[in-house]
């Protein structure tokens, strides 16, 4: 029971940062319909930012307190966001209104990019960093099995949820959110009816972004090592979970996330490490065997 | 029209150099390193940073000189006259086909040829064929398909096991290869018939993931992530190609010189057989019903169901057939390499795969071929720049893309007409809708 329990905390805060990669794909195919294939490698962006500004402020020695990792999130949340922009500005806006293969290509080119750039800028080798928020505190004892919370866990859970509710309050009550659903419904009429349909796009890839930044920071926290291919599995998982969720939903998106995370910790924890990625692809393609447009999607109806 | 605005081009220059200062200046001029003691430390670079973004504001002013001049000659152009250039084009791509057969055939016999350029010459060749042999799925029957590499790992697995494990030949192994594809096809293709685009984009890549991930933890059978090792070589027709030189040899029978180049020539010979076997079935198979299925079901599958044809059968073969190519070229390719191992089959093989069939145009034969000379090609060609190469790599895949959507031979001819024959702009092709 311990041990359960044990694995459910773990598996909720994976699923956060899942969840939080998921958003940003979700979000970007429900505007434009289109597989932001490297939203992963923005991810990993996020976390390399992260890490650079945290290395800068030790060799300061003003690495603490959670004002310090405030400013951690928000430098790398700016950087990662221009990234993203950029991505969008080069690759995608040019195909726009192309047929539909054509900015997938575009992605999957950018994501190469920006995998051998990193490389290539900060070395192919793994980047060590010794815990920032270091402890925790127990939950529960039964018998010699302690379960356990750490510090990062909750900071995780709770950075993720509050950066969850601001987003969702953008989505659905300003103007910005109201052209964005606009958008999503019916890009050509919003745009009849004066929305800035670039600028709209442009800003669903800077929030996308700055979400996949927290994921990236919060990875790096949590796990403590990154390298410049983390991208790839996290970005598979985070559209998995997106996809699992319903595309284009963005509850949807979370609820991905966290079944994704926990049926990964549940599985390494009780069957086999090495096959949990195969138990995450094949629930992926069994959900969508017998429910198409995922947990939470809407059935699309198609017009003849 | 509107020539070169200075002030706003200047503008938009300082604009991109401020963008491309936030850009690098985190990630090129801060490089994090491992001190000896496990602890992170920063070097600065800020020279390079400085050439960056000054590199990026000179192509960004280049950029907007270069337009605005094409904008003003344009303008001058006489536009009532027909493209010339169209007319060529068609011309070049009626001969292009033949010239390149040509080329390939005699590549061997062509003083100053040698074991490099021959064996670039198979690289380029099982391209060639991996992407025809997925242009049938995604290009004909217009399904999405970004797993494909799955049925090139287990074609090459399954001629690596079979002669491991029972000692069969290679041209025994060959077909049974190509059936064993062909019926992962079949068995990965039931469950995803009812899915369609992205979906079925994200559901082939989780089986092409799963294969691999099988194929590197089940290191009883398959050795895990040392592969396997000592694959036989193929023989000619039974005569094994042997530096001895006994009469049992392809060098004696023929009583020639041994010499190590004859299997190279030999392996590009065969590669380019099956590549050219590809070609010929998906080139007749697209005259025949089913091929016309396949057409009709990437534009309209509801169209395509309500004229009565059997979307679930329509499918499967596309899935089988395109399998089935790629369990030959994974059976080539494990018997010319020796040795593989689930490193040669990650998710990049598959992205380049349907990159030189997108980039290729897709369903255009020749599209295909020429993309793959230009990307395997190319990719060669920058070898000396080590890790720069993949980065060159995935920016030409941007850039050609944003330059030519609908790929380098972008218009097709249409496969059945009524009275004339014309070429169809590729504005007016829908493909890969699933």
């Amino acid at each position: 029971m311990a041990y359960a329990l044990q694995q459910l905390i773990n598996g909720v805060a994976l699923g956060m940062i899942y969840g939080l990669i998921a958003v940003g794909y979700t979000m970007v195919y429900g505007i434009i319909g289109m597989i932001n294939f490297a939203h992963g490698d923005i991810f990993m962006v996020g976390a390399f930012v992260a890490l650079i500004t945290i290395v800068l402020l030790l060799s300061g020695g003003i690495m603490e307190g959670p004002g310090a990792i405030m400013l951690v999130l928000l430098v790398s949340m700016c950087v990662t966001a221009l990234y993203g922009w950029t991505v969008e500005r080069v690759a995608y806006r040019p195909l726009r209104g192309s047929f539909r293969l054509a900015p997938l290509i575009s992605a999957i080119g950018m994501s190469i990019v920006l995998q051998n750039y990193v490389q290539v800028a900060q070395g192919a080798r793994v980047k060590p960093l010794e815990p920032i928020v270091p402890g925790g505190f127990t939950v529960l004892t039964e018998g010699t099995f302690v379960v356990q919370v750490s510090w990062m866990q909750l900071v995780i859970v709770l950075v993720t949820l509050a950066v969850l509710a601001v987003f969702t309050w953008l989505v659905t009550r300003t103007a910005l959110g109201r052209s964005m659903r606009a958008c999503e419904q019916d890009r050509r009429m919003a745009q009849l009816l004066g929305i800035n349909t670039d600028r709209v796009i442009s800003i669903t890839f800077v929030i996308g972004a700055s979400l996949a930044a927290v994921a990236g920071m919060m990875y790096l926290l949590r796990y403590g090592v990154i390298d410049f291919y983390i991208g790839f599995l996290a970005g598979v998982k985070a559209f998995t979970a997106a996809v699992l969720g319903g595309i284009g939903s963005l509850p949807g998106a979370v609820l991905g996330g966290l079944l994704i995370g926990l049926i990964e910790t549940f599985w390494s924890a009780y069957f086999s490490v090495a096959y949990k990625d195969v138990a995450t692809f094949a629930i992926l393609a069994i959900v969508l065997i017998f429910m198409p447009t995922g947990l939470l999607g809407r059935a699309e109806v198609e017009k003849v | 029209m509107r020539g070169l605005d200075p002030q706003a081009a200047l503008k938009d220059m300082l604009l991109a150099g401020l963008v491309a200062l936030g850009l690098f200046a985190p990630l090129v001029g801060l490089r994090t390193d491992v001190a000896p003691t496990g602890a992170l430390f920063i070097r600065t670079r800020w020279t390079d940073v400085a050439i960056i973004v000054g590199l990026v504001m000179a192509g960004r002013l280049a950029m907007h000189i270069f337009l605005a001049r094409r904008e003003a000659r344009a303008a001058m152009a006489d536009l009532s006259k027909p493209g010339r250039f169209a007319t060529q084009a068609a011309w070049l791509a009626r001969i292009l086909g033949p010239v390149l057969l040509g080329v390939a055939l005699l590549l061997p016999a062509i003083p100053g040829v040698g074991r490099y350029e021959l064996d670039l010459g198979i690289l380029v060749l099982t391209y060639i064929m991996l992407g025809w042999g997925l242009n049938i799925v995604v290009g004909l029957a217009g399904l999405l398909d970004l797993g494909y590499v799955a049925f090139y790992a287990v074609g090459a697995y399954s001629y690596a096991l079979l002669a491991q494990y029972f000692g069969f030949s290679f041209w025994l192994c060959l077909p049974l290869a190509g059936i064993l594809s062909a019926f992962w096809g079949i068995l990965l293709g039931f469950p995803v018939l009812r899915l369609r685009g992205d979906y079925l984009a994200i559901v082939t890549l989780a089986f092409g993931e799963i294969i691999r991930i099988v194929l590197l933890n089940w290191v009883s059978l398959t050795g895990g992530s040392n592969g396997i090792s000592g694959i036989p070589r193929p023989s000619f027709f039974g005569l094994p190609f042997s530096m001895e030189g006994g009469p049992g040899t392809f060098a004696g029978f023929f009583g020639i010189e041994p010499s190590p180049v004859h299997r190279v020539i030999f392996l590009y010979y065969l590669i380019l057989a099956l590549a050219m076997l590809t070609n010929w079935v998906s080139v007749r198979l697209r005259r025949q019903p089913l091929g016309r299925a396949w057409e009709a079901m990437r534009e309209d599958e509801i169209a395509c169901r309500s004229l009565g044809i059997n979307i679930r059968n329509t499918k499967l073969s596309a899935f089988m057939i395109g399998a089935m190519f790629g369990g030959f070229a994974g059976a080539f390719f494990a018997t010319r390499q020796g040795f593989i191992s689930p490193e040669s089959f990650t998710f990049i093989e598959s992205a380049i795969i349907l990159a030189i069939v997108v980039l290729g145009g897709l369903g255009s034969q020749i599209g295909v071929a020429i993309a793959a000379i230009v990307m395997i090609g190319g990719f060669e060609l920058f070898r000396d720049l080590e890790e720069w190469r993949m980065l060159v790599f995935g920016a030409a895949m941007v850039l050609i893309m944003v330059w030519r959507p609908r790929g380098l031979v972008g218009s097709r001819q249409p496969t059945v007409v009524l009275r004339e024959r014309r070429r169809i702009g590729s504005e007016h092709v829908a493909e890969g809708r699933g």
